[in-house]
C-alpha cells in the first residue's frame, strides 16, 4: 500500500506537529512514536500516557434477537453479561480460527458495541452482519467515532478533572456513558498496557480535544511501538501475531474469554481439547537480545517445538521476552528452550504470564484519584 | 549538526582518527532512525574487519540491524561499556557511544569517505 493510500486519523495532524515517526497501521499513517518508545512505555507504567486508537473499528447492535446472535458469534458468554459490562472475545470461523478479537460493551438489554482491530474491520462487519439475523439492527460507527486510550496509574485523576460526571465508581472492564465539554462520550475502564485506564469513543473533534486536554494535564502522548511493548509485558495477543484465521484460540491460553456452555460458530474445534496441539507460552531470554516473529523455537537438543509469534526487549523487565506457541509437551514453567534467530541460538525459559507482575489495571481506582 | 572532524560512510557510521587508531560509530540520523537501541554485539578486539562488511548486529525495540565496519583493519577495542548502557549510542552517537577502534587503518581509504557536508548533502538525497 503507497503513502497516499493511507486513512488518516482525526489526530494525523496533530501527529505532525508533535513530531511523531509515522508508519503505515491496519490502513491507516499512524503514530509509532514521538519521543521514544522506552519512554511511553516507562510513562505510561509510572505516570499517564494517551494513545490516538481512532484508526479501531466500532459497531453496534440491537434488537431483540440481539443477544442470540452475539452468542452465537463471539467465545465469550454475552446473555449472563449485566448492562455496563465489557467483555473480551474471539471471533471465529467454522473451523475454529480467529478472524478477530474483540471487546463487546452491553450498553442496554438488547443494545451492544463492539471494538475490533482496524485492519480486521471491515470484514468482521461483513462476517458478523451476514450471520445475524434480518431482525437485528446494525450500523458501523467505525468512520463516525473517535476512540482515545488514556492510560497509567495517573489517568483516574485526570479523567475524574475531564469527565463531568463521577468516574471512580467505574470496575475493571464495565463501562459508562459520561458528559465531556457538554456532550456524550462512551468511557470504559479497559485497554491494552494492563495499567489502570480507559477507553472513549465520541465524536471525532471531541476525541482530538480529549486527547489534547490529556496532554494539558500531564498525559504523555504515546505511539503504537509503546502500546505493542506495554501489551507484551502483560502476555496480551495481537491479532495477526498470536491470533490468526488458522490459530485455535484455546491454544492461546485466553480460556477465561471461551465460554464452554454454548454453541457458536467455530465452537465444536475451540471446545476439542484434542484440536489443541499447542500453547502460548511467555518466553524470558538470558540477556537484552530479543527474539523476534518468526524465530524458531527449538528444545536445547536441536528438534523445533514451536515459533516466536513477538518479541521485544522488556523497557521494564530489562531483558528480553517473547510469545510463542510451542508443542504442549515443551510448554512446562521452568522449561529451558533455544530460539534460532537466524544469526544465533538464544536461551530462553518458560515463565508465567504476564512478564510484568506489577500493572495496576485490577486496582481499586479510588486508591488513585484524590 | 554533523561534526566535521571525521568522515562518514554511505551505510551511517562515522570513523575518526584518533593517532595511530580510527575510532567507529553511528551518525546521529543513523540512530535516530533505529529509535531506542536496547542491544549491541561488538566485534571483538583481534578480529580483523573489511570496508563494507557485516562486523556487529545493533538492535532497536523495534528491530535488528547490521553494523558494517566503514573500513578495514584489526579491531582494537570495542566499547564494553555499551553493554549495560546502550542509550549511550542514542543520546551521544559521536561521543561515549562509539563502537568500535581499529588499527592497522588504510589512511586513503578513510579520506575515500564522506565529509560531514557531503554526508549532509547524501542524507537530502536519500529523502
Amino acid at each position: 500500500m503507497t503513502q497516499a493510500a493511507l486513512l488518516k486519523t482525526p489526530l494525523h495532524r496533530r501527529h505532525l506537529e508533535l513530531n511523531a515517526k509515522m508508519g503505515p497501521f491496519g490502513g491507516y499513517d499512524m503514530p509509532i512514536q514521538y519521543e521514544g518508545i522506552i519512554a511511553e512505555h516507562l510513562a505510561t507504567r509510572r505516570a499517564s500516557a494517551v494513545f490516538d486508537t481512532c484508526h479501531m473499528g466500532e459497531f453496534l447492535f440491537s434488537g431483540s434477537t440481539v443477544v442470540d446472535d452475539l452468542e452465537r458469534l463471539v467465545s465469550c458468554p454475552v446473555a449472563s453479561m449485566k448492562v455496563g459490562q465489557c467483555r473480551y472475545g474471539f471471533i471465529c470461523n467454522e473451523a475454529g480460527g480467529v478472524l478477530d478479537d474483540q471487546i463487546v460493551y452491553r450498553l442496554g438489554d438488547n443494545e451492544f458495541f463492539m471494538v475490533v482491530n482496524a485492519a480486521t474491520q471491515p470484514a468482521d462487519y461483513e462476517w458478523l452482519t451476514s450471520h445475524m439475523s434480518d431482525t437485528t439492527s446494525r450500523e458501523n460507527l467505525t468512520d463516525a467515532t473517535g476512540k482515545i486510550d488514556l492510560q497509567g496509574p495517573a489517568a483516574p485523576k485526570i479523567m475524574q478533572r475531564l469527565m463531568d460526571e463521577l468516574v471512580g465508581d467505574m470496575k475493571f472492564y464495565r463501562c459508562k456513558h459520561n458528559r465531556y465539554r457538554g456532550r456524550k462520550i462512551l468511557t470504559s475502564r479497559t485497554g491494552y498496557t494492563g495499567e489502570l485506564g480507559f477507553e472513549v469513543y465520541c465524536d471525532p473533534d471531541l476525541a482530538v480535544r480529549f486527547f489534547d486536554e490529556c496532554l494539558e494535564n500531564g498525559a504523555k502522548p504515546a505511539g503504537l511501538g509503546a502500546r505493542d511493548t506495554l501489551r507484551l509485558e502483560m502476555g496480551l495477543p495481537l491479532y495477526g501475531h498470536e491470533l490468526n484465521a488458522e490459530r485455535n484460540p484455546a491454544e492461546s491460553g485466553f480460556t477465561r474469554s471461551i465460554s464452554n456452555d454454548k454453541e457458536f460458530i467455530g465452537s465444536h474445534r475451540v471446545l476439542d481439547s484434542a484440536a489443541a496441539r499447542d500453547a502460548l507460552v511467555g518466553l524470558e531470554l538470558s540477556s537484552r537480545r530479543a527474539a523476534r516473529a518468526g524465530d524458531k523455537v527449538l528444545v536445547p537438543d536441536g528438534a523445533p517445538v514451536g515459533e516466536i509469534t513477538s518479541g521485544s526487549y522488556s523497557p521494564c523487565l530489562e531483558k528480553a521476552v517473547a510469545l510463542a506457541y510451542v508443542r504442549k509437551d515443551s510448554a512446562a514453567l521452568g522449561a529451558m528452550l533455544h530460539i534460532d534467530t537466524g544469526r544465533q541460538h538464544l536461551e530462553a525459559a518458560v515463565v508465567e504470564l504476564p512478564f510484568y507482575k506489577e500493572a495496576t489495571g485490577r486496582k481499586r481506582m479510588e486508591d488513585y484519584l484524590d | 549538526m554533523t561534526p566535521n572532524d571525521r568522515k562518514y560512510s554511505t551505510t551511517h557510521e562515522w570513523v575518526k582518527v584518533d593517532g595511530e587508531l580510527a575510532v567507529v560509530g553511528i551518525s546521529d540520523h543513523a540512530q535516530e532512525a533505529l529509535g531506542d537501541i536496547t542491544f549491541l554485539e561488538l566485534p571483538k578486539a583481534g578480529t580483523s574487519v573489511e570496508k563494507g562488511t557485516e562486523c556487529g548486529v545493533i538492535e532497536s525495540v523495534k528491530a535488528a540491524s547490521d553494523i558494517y565496519s566503514p573500513i578495514g583493519g584489526e579491531i582494537a577495542e570495542a566499547n564494553d561499556a555499551l553493554e549495560n548502557a546502550p542509550e549511550q549510542v542514542n543520546q551521544s552517537p559521536y561521543d561515549t557511544g562509539w563502537l568500535f577502534k581499529v588499527k592497522g587503518i588504510d589512511h586513503a581509504e578513510i579520506d575515500a569517505l564522506m565529509s560531514a557536508d557531503d554526508y549532509e548533502t547524501f542524507l537530502k538525497e536519500q529523502e
